[in-house]
Parts: C-alpha cells; sequence; structure tokens
C-alpha cells in the first residue's frame, strides 16, 4: 500500500494539580475543534466511553469535557499484548466566541464525541451591502 | 505463563547464561515495555490481546468508525482489521483551530498466538472499541489427564 498508513497516538495522560482518588488514569482526549459561520465544532476521542458516561459543562467560558469507563472485569484471561488501558478522560477549553448554551447539541458514536456550540445571532458574520449613490 | 520446551533445557549449563539475560531485560526495561502500554508508536488501531482456556481475545480501540465498516479477515493464522476512518470534514468553509484526529485507512496483522476455529470467531462493537472472540481450536485447548491407578 502506498498510502501513509495511521499511527497509533500515544494518549496522553492528565497533569495537574490535585490528585486523583481512583485507581485509574486519566486521559486528555485527543480532539479537532473548527469552526463554521454558525458554530464551533468539537470532536472528541473517547474510546471505551459510553453515552451515558459523558459529561459536559459550560461554565464562565471554560469548556469541560470528561468521560468515565465503565472498568471492564476479565476474570481469568492472561495477557498476551497490551497497547491501551482504559480510563478516563478529561479536558477542557476556554472558548472564547459568545456561545448559545441553550444550542450545544452532543452526540456521541463509536467512541467520538460530537459537539456542536452554536454561536449567538450577533456573532455571526453580516455582510454588508454597498450601495451606489 | 512462560512455557519450557525440551530444547531449552541444555545439558551443559551454559556459564554467561545469567549474564545474557540479564542483559534483556535491562534492554527490555529501555524499551519501556515494562509497564507502560504501547511504549512505542506502532500501526493503528492499538491491540490487547488476552486468552484464557478456550478463547483467544483481541480488543482493537478504532475511535470514530461504525462497526460495520471494519474489516476483519482471517488467513491462516493472521488476523487482519482494515478499515478506514473519515472524520475529517470535507467542508471546506471551516477553520481548524485544533487538529489532533488522523484519518486515512488503516490496516493491521497479527500473528496469532494459537491455531483458531475460523468458522466460530464472534466480533463485537462497543464505544469504538471491538472485541474479537475467537475460540481455540480443539488441538490446542488444555486438557486435564487422569491418572489411572491400577
Amino acid at each position: 500500500m502506498t498510502e501513509k498508513e495511521m499511527q497509533i497516538q500515544q494518549k496522553q495522560e492528565v497533569r495537574q494539580a490535585g490528585e486523583p482518588t481512583k485507581p485509574e488514569k486519566q486521559y486528555v482526549p485527543a480532539v479537532d475543534i473548527f469552526e463554521t459561520a454558525e458554530a464551533v465544532n468539537v470532536l472528541a476521542e473517547m474510546p471505551g466511553v459510553a453515552k451515558e458516561g459523558v459529561e459536559i459543562e459550560l461554565e464562565n467560558e471554560t469548556l469541560t469535557i470528561r468521560g468515565t469507563v465503565v472498568p471492564e472485569e476479565h476474570v481469568g484471561e492472561t495477557v498476551l499484548l497490551r497497547e491501551f488501558e482504559p480510563g478516563s478522560y478529561l479536558r477542557k477549553f476556554t472558548v472564547a466566541e459568545t456561545i448559545d448554551q441553550e444550542k450545544i447539541q452532543a452526540t456521541m458514536a463509536d467512541g467520538v464525541l460530537t459537539l456542536v456550540l452554536p454561536k449567538v445571532a450577533p456573532a455571526k458574520p453580516r455582510r454588508i451591502e454597498v450601495r451606489g449613490i | 505463563m512462560a512455557i519450557v520446551r525440551f530444547a531449552d533445557q541444555k545439558l551443559f549449563r551454559n556459564p554467561w547464561a545469567d549474564f545474557e539475560r540479564m542483559r534483556r531485560e535491562l534492554d527490555a526495561l529501555f524499551q519501556g515495555t515494562g509497564t507502560e502500554p504501547g511504549g512505542r508508536g506502532t500501526v493503528f488501531p492499538a491491540l490487547n490481546i488476552f486468552e484464557d482456556s478456550g478463547n483467544l481475545y483481541v480488543r482493537a480501540e478504532i475511535p470514530g468508525v461504525p462497526a460495520g465498516e471494519v474489516e476483519i479477515s482471517i488467513e491462516g493464522d493472521t488476523l487482519t482489521i482494515r478499515g478506514e476512518r473519515k472524520t475529517c470534514t470535507t467542508d471546506e468553509k471551516c477553520s481548524y483551530h485544533r487538529r489532533e484526529l488522523e484519518c486515512g485507512r488503516f490496516s493491521r496483522a497479527v500473528t496469532l498466538p494459537a491455531k483458531v476455529q475460523v468458522d466460530r470467531i464472534e466480533a463485537k462493537a462497543a464505544d469504538g472499541i471491538i472485541t474479537i472472540t475467537l475460540p481455540k481450536a480443539e488441538a490446542v485447548k488444555p486438557r486435564q489427564i487422569k491418572v489411572n491407578v491400577g
């Protein structure tokens, strides 16, 4: 195959003040953030997190994405290869645009969270027509 | 479980065997293959392989790919996971602030450590993690051997 093959992205652990009380890993999810004229879109990669385990907060322009996993029990299994470890996810962003908090939409599919943060009306670009005299 | 084959047990003890073992362990230490999973970047997706007495379990972390679009095939004892991630938008009007998710085609092949029953392999997806259950072939399953007295 001539195309570039995808590589595993090593998960980054959360570094912050305050120690976790649970003996599980906490990762920073990889994200894509892109902005259109109407909204700011956030895609966050959180494999292993179910729809119910996602928590999103927007407070004082700080957007917090939190994903918790239900630890799986694999009794009587021996490890032959281990390249990933389940853990919870946490990431915070400062949202500069004025976001319409009422209309935030979030969907979770196949381990990827999609957040649509619509901008409030005044922030939308307005086209100003130039009229001839 | 460490398997010791008859061939591994030498008739005469190699006086350097302990040093060789030590060197190997130190090498492994510096490669970071100890407690840290992954360690080195390899081909996507990341895999966890487990086994119990009856099955092999291959778990692959493939977020952002619908379960139906992942191709899993087996040929001999090589398991191949293939697919394409299309999280990138094609909308040209948007501007990216951050781009950390990689998209594109991926394919990963692993050699299974045991013979499996090809027709009874099952795969199930949940929240971006695909679990493939491969029942081991009867020939490699552990079997209890009864000792007859008499």
